[in-house]
């Protein structure tokens, strides 16, 4: 992408690419900040249908500008820091979380070749970025010096670790079939309309990994770190203005990252259902897809009571690790004797 | 090698929590997660109600109790107006009765609806309010209908209630009852069968039948463990003994009992009131006693002697022979109790109110102990606290 433009502007010259390398960048990061925006009214509006209430209507055409306003808001808020915070990393830990939740999507493709950077190791950067996340919530946690912040940042701490050892089981699996770290080799693996999507092999694993999904970003019904019955809003507690904006913001960006994630493993990317309807252009079909996804997001959102933090735990390394790596085993081994594992040349 | 001091982490629970159901302070000891002490603070909304009931004449001072727990306001008034006209050995129409017992239910209803939900909401299901708390506008609106207020309605009145209900009330109310069971089913699909809502409440906050007793539980919270003990049936007032309905209890004494308890003392209550409104005779809701009741606008326009009446019951209020008694309501939280001490004046020389939420609460510390600090919202939800009457 970044090389298409280059050559557009004239490619000649260290400023150019730069320029180049800025203008991928923001066309990039601002479609998806205002994703995010329509993010939080869509996610708004289902909670609301489903509790049989109207959600933001007010501000806008049917409330659409309803993010628009809170973020105005709360950038002309003050941001208040509590007197015994340690000041530096207290306002670090949004920046850190809102950047890495950006910084991820540089190696998703969108389409054909339509990826900032097509790293050819994709899925550990992701996995990398992801893992450096928890970052921002310990930081907030022990800089806020509150009780209830700090446990929140505990347990987030201790649940994205559980989560991520079976996302990475589940990931294996599939880079066992495709035979490469790059997102696009994954998408380019399931061409072929919907019967070669990798939901189809990977079905109970796909499972677990939306599920682990859930956990990593901190959804119900594992939002313990922000748990309002006990936590009240756990890390979160001692921010306000843009300071929370950037959290809030960041959280949403990770929601959509693992839709996308989930859409460019499972289900086949910006490939069409049925190869005829090719014509219409890729990163729709993968937009639409990642709708569905975070749309049961929103869903799982508005049904699920919150576990405890044990059971939690129990979840992950009882339940979904054993799963997963059971998987990998019995999986990894079919395809090794089957002789089934893709060639390199 | 030096000493290390480990102290335990401390946590401050409220006033102003989420789930602290009003204005609870709890200081938590935790161990990691675990809980190993809890110190319910209570009185921040204390505001002196036995006293100020001592300085207002019996009438006055009614609207204080639907200040109490204000989840479920008639059934407080009840208590109040039954040590009353215990003292003046008053008859209370049956008319008045039978809707006396029908907002009973009601109130019943509504309390159960907010605790239920609340509950959910403490653990962590979002959507159960929103869609009980419809149900819970349309009962406040039937509230309305009949005394005017939705909230505080001030409608039961010693020697009965204060004003007939309007025409077409108990027809909507019977309606009411048709559609409300297909909420309550809606209800338990998204929470009853939910492994999440069951791994968070089952033997959560166990306690044993003797515990029970000992602490002074009553209620849903003695139900749960298998003690049959209702008010309205094993000392009925008014006319239960006339309705055919059962008691709920649980066997297991958690969380989760409670709950469904709950769900089915709703499902009785929706019984009780069909048969009320069923069974409902005509005939005056006021005790015709002059003396106590107040006589009707249109007499007084042409009676001096009600006017006269109607000036001293409003002025000087009714006195009430000396004596003492306490006469107790199975309240939808347990059972709310009055005490009365009069002295023969027109004020109460005492007004002791045993509200149930207060023996409950006690036993937050050990209901408490040993279980992860995300258990204490959820045996505090299915404890069913309201402040008003916790502190009074």
């Amino acid at each position: 992408m970044v090389e298409a433009l280059y050559n557009l502007f004239g490619g000649e010259g260290p400023f150019l690419y730069f320029l180049a390398i800025t203008a991928s960048i923001m066309a990039v990061v601002l479609p998806l900040t205002i994703s995010v925006a329509f993010a939080v009214y869509f996610d708004r509006k289902i909670w609301a249908a489903v509790q049989m209430r109207r959600g933001p209507n007010v501000v806008g055409p049917f409330g659409l500008l309803q993010s628009f306003a809170d973020g105005i808001k709360l950038f002309l808020k003050e941001t208040i820091i509590p007197a015994g915070a340690n000041k530096a990393i207290f306002l670090m830990a949004p920046m850190i979380t809102f950047t890495l939740a950006l910084i991820s999507w540089a190696v998703i493709p969108f389409d054909e070749g339509m990826a900032l950077s097509d790293l050819n190791v994709g899925v550990l950067y992701i996995l990398a970025i992801s893992s450096l996340g928890v970052y921002g919530i310990i930081m907030s946690g022990w800089a806020s010096n509150s009780r209830y912040a700090f446990l929140g940042g505990l347990r987030s701490a201790a649940q994205m670790v559980s989560y991520e050892v079976s996302i990475g089981f589940v990931l294996v699996c599939v880079l066992v079939k495709v035979g490469s770290l790059n997102l696009s080799d994954v998408v380019f693996a399931q061409e072929g309309g919907v019967l070669s999507w990798h939901f189809i092999p990977f079905f109970p694993i796909f499972i677990i990994f939306f599920i682990s999904a859930l956990a990593e970003t901190n959804r119900p019904p594992f939002d313990l770190p922000e748990a309002e019955a006990e936590l009240v809003a756990g890390y979160q507690v001692e921010y306000s203005s843009m300071a929370f904006a950037l959290f809030f913001l960041g959280e949403y960006a990770n929601i959509l990252l693992m839709s996308v994630v989930m859409a460019i493993l499972f289900f086949g990317g910006w490939y069409a259902p049925i190869p005829a309807l090719d014509f219409i252009p890729g990163f729709l079909w993968l937009f639409a897809k990642t709708a569905i996804f975070f749309w049961l997001f929103a869903m799982v959102k508005a049904f699920v009571p919150r576990y405890r933090y044990d059971q939690l735990m129990r979840l992950g390394w009882k339940v979904f690790l054993p799963l997963s790596l059971a998987f990998v085993i019995i999986y990894s081994g079919v395809m090794v004797y089957a002789g089934w594992l893709p060639s390199h040349g | 090698m030096a000493e290390v001091d480990i102290k335990n982490y401390c946590l401050n629970f409220g006033p102003q929590h989420p789930a602290a159901h009003g204005v609870l302070r709890m200081v938590l000891e935790l161990d990691g997660e675990v809980i190993e002490r809890v110190d319910p603070h209570i009185g921040l909304l204390h505001r002196g109600t036995e006293k100020l009931i001592e300085h207002k004449q019996y009438l006055q001072a009614m609207p204080y109790f639907d200040r109490l727990d204000y989840v479920a306001p008639m059934n407080q008034e009840h208590a109040f107006c039954l040590a009353i006209e215990k003292l003046l050995e008053l008859e209370v129409p049956e008319r008045g009765q039978y809707v006396r017992v029908l907002y009973c239910e009601i109130g019943r209803i509504l309390n159960h609806i907010l605790n239920l939900t609340t509950h959910a909401l403490d653990v962590g299901a979002m959507t159960p309010i929103t869609w009980m708390f419809e149900e819970r506008e349309k009962l406040m609106e039937f509230y309305e209908r009949a005394s005017g207020a939705r909230f505080h309605a001030a409608y039961f009145r010693p020697g009965g209630v204060h004003q007939d209900l309007p025409p077409d009330l108990l027809e909507d109310i019977m309606a009411w009852t048709e559609t409300y069971p297909q909420m309550i089913a809606d209800m338990e699909a998204l929470l009853v069968d939910n492994r999440i809502f069951k791994q968070r409440n089952v033997d959560i906050g166990v306690f044993s039948a003797e515990e029970a007793l000992a602490w002074g539980f009553s209620g849903p919270m003695l139900r749960s463990t298998g003690m049959a003990w209702d008010l309205r049936k094993s000392q009925p007032y008014e006319v239960y003994d006339k309705m055919d309905f059962k008691v709920a209890i649980g066997n297991a004494g958690d969380c989760y009992d409670r709950f469904m308890i709950r769900i089915a003392e709703m499902k009785e209550s929706l019984k009780i009131m069909r048969q009320c409104i069923e069974q409902m005779p005509g005939g005056p809701v006021m005790s015709v006693n002059t003396k106590v009741a107040p006589p009707r606008r249109s007499e007084m326009k042409r009676s001096m002697e009600a006017l006269i009446h109607h000036f001293k019951l409003y002025t000087e209020g009714f006195k009430v022979p000396e004596g003492e008694v306490y006469a107790a309501v199975e309240a939808p939280k347990g059972e709310f109790g009055v005490y009365l001490v009069s002295d023969g004046s027109n004020r109460p020389y005492r007004c002791k109110i045993h509200a149930p939420g207060f023996s409950h609460l006690q036993a937050m510390d050990f209901l408490c102990r040993g279980h992860m600090l995300a258990d204490a919202p959820a045996v505090l939800g299915a404890m069913d606290i309201v402040f008003g009457e916790v502190d009074r």
